[in-house]
């Protein structure tokens, strides 16, 4: 019987090889302004 | 570290290192749970998970629970613990956090690089709001605006410091910015005109309350602004408890026909309708009901941010009522999209193929590093949010960052910075929290504003429910 379903994630460790290239947007910018969250930001490496 | 939880009729299981996400079933929940509370002795997951020892207390453990049925039968029991040893062989469960010696190395590797710039292109507001963090606009100091000479040697510094970095960002900010719209048109002119001699791209966001908005502002913002924020707190007698103008009366009437006109004119894309909840209507959920009866599909509601004594501050007693709204605004979300008509929730987006690599969700928001505020006479402060805080004052746009030492204590503002940080599963996804709710809630940048927390997490949550769903129903739809 299959007991797990495993939803397509981006692999965070594997994202260190090609990552930090800083061109994302910075936290709350053009949005919220009053908290932080990443989750919802774009990456913008065109290496990755 | 693992995050287990049960929301919309899912058992959810997040690998909090690898990022990894599963849905399982009840035994497999279970059988997790019963490894993640010795999770804490082991050296080696994958090893230490498959002890003989550990193994057979926990498969004996699902032989009573599930006797009598299917899940009961040891065979399965045995099977569904392969399953999950085959996740933890494959790092995707229990995946050790190694990323510590990394924190900080991408702040130090763009150290001196500026991206974005919030310019406080009005520190006045034709509205009273008594929320306002910014205290009506004044930032706690005297009405002013920016002068177009100040506003392009801002634009200067920015192109000046921000090394390679190709995408700059620029937030017209207030205050509200269109009591200063013709130095807005004319910085925005400045900028298109010399952003290609310096390779760059600049990215304009305005905010804006809706009482100045007109043709001729629509016209100008969908021209140039990658994004609009605009500010509706939802039903009308909520809207208009808090957002009037200097005389008392509520704005509500005035903007709600301007805003329809703005995001029309903008085809429904790239603009946040957003409210701010208070005490007063902890049940915003009914707020953003009203915003998807108005015809705005793209939404941000926020938890008010106001000092201690402010009646507005949300309570303790407010704090279930917010995260059963939460909860109820996933449910709504996935109702939605069962008719054809979603809806996007700013805090509920979550890309989970894409999404910001591992170096960015741990070196905290890049305020006073990356992003600063910049007043109407130039001064720099490390975001929107510390200025009028005179001890956050880092310098200005004509000598630069003078003081270090504050510009080092955001810079030091990681995941790995605050302990419990270090142990909190949404870690990855909040990247240490806002400086700025840290420093107002318990007088340290570097601190934890835990009522924010709490928020933040059920956010997560909801968002990875309603991210699970839908990957599902396109599934099946395939």
């Amino acid at each position: 019987m299959e007991h797990i379903k495993t939803i397509e994630t981006r692999n965070l460790c594997e994202s260190a090889k090609n990552g930090g290239c800083g061109e994302c947007q910075t936290s709350c910018q053009s949005a919220c302004k009053t908290s932080c969250g990443i989750a919802n930001q774009q990456c913008e490496n065109s290496n990755k | 570290m693992i995050h287990q939880y049960q929301l919309g009729g899912y058992n959810i299981v997040l690998d909090v290192c690898s990022g990894a996400l599963h849905v399982v079933d009840e035994l497999t929940y279970d059988l997790i749970e019963g490894i993640a509370a010795a999770e804490e002795t082991f050296t080696d997951a994958s090893s230490d998970a498959a002890a003989p020892a550990l193994r057979e207390k926990l498969v004996s453990s699902m032989q009573d629970k599930y006797a009598g049925t299917e899940m009961g039968k040891k065979e399965e029991i045995e099977e569904c613990y392969e399953q999950i040893l085959g996740l933890i062989r494959t790092g995707k469960l229990f995946t050790k956090d190694t990323y510590e010696p990394m924190a900080g190395e991408l702040k130090a590797r763009t150290s001196g690089v500026v991206k974005a710039l919030c310019l406080h292109i009005a520190h006045t507001c034709n509205l009273n709001c008594s929320y306002c963090f910014a205290s009506q606009g004044k930032y706690h100091g005297e009405r002013a605006v920016m002068s177009l000479e100040v506003g392009k040697r801002a634009l200067d510094f920015l192109i000046e410091n921000s090394g390679s970095r190709h995408n700059l960002e620029v937030d017209f900010f207030g205050g509200e910015p269109l009591m200063n719209f013709e130095v807005v048109k004319e910085l925005v002119a400045y900028a298109r005109s010399i952003e290609k001699q310096h390779n760059k791209n600049f990215r304009f966001t305005l905010t804006t309350n809706g009482v100045l908005v007109d043709d001729d502002v629509i016209d100008f913002a969908n021209r140039e602004c990658s994004n609009v924020v605009l500010s509706l707190d939802g039903r009308k007698e909520v809207h208009d408890r808090y957002r009037v103008d200097f005389a008392g009366n509520g704005s509500w009437e005035k903007i709600v026909p301007k805003f329809q006109k703005f995001v029309k004119a903008r085809d429904g894309k790239n603009y946040y309708m957003r409210g701010t909840f208070t005490h007063a209507n902890p049940d915003f959920l009914e707020d953003i009901k009203v915003m998807l009866d108005l015809g705005f599909t793209e939404l941000s509601m926020e938890p008010v941010v106001c000092g201690e004594d402010d009646p507005a501050r949300l309570t303790e007693e407010d704090l279930p009522i917010v995260l059963q709204q939460y909860e109820k605004l996933a449910e709504l979300m996935i109702e939605r999209d069962k008719e054809g008509k979603p809806f996007t929730f700013y805090h509920y987006m979550i890309d989970l193929k894409g999404g910001p690599c591992i170096y960015k969700r741990i070196s905290g928001c890049g305020s006073g590093t990356e992003y600063m505020a910049v007043t109407p006479w130039g001064d720099l402060y490390p975001c929107h949010q510390f200025v009028g805080e005179e001890k956050f004052l880092l310098g200005n746009i004509y000598d630069g960052v003078k003081n270090t030492s504050i510009q080092d204590d955001f810079a030091a503002c990681n995941v790995y910075a605050r302990e419990e940080c270090r142990n909190c599963w949404a870690r990855l996804y909040c990247s240490g929290g806002c400086a700025a709710n840290a420093y107002h809630a318990t007088g340290s940048v570097r601190g934890v504003y835990k009522y924010g927390c709490e928020l933040f997490k059920k956010r997560i949550e909801c968002a990875l429910m309603v991210a699970i769903n839908r990957e599902f129903s396109a599934s099946e739809n395939q």
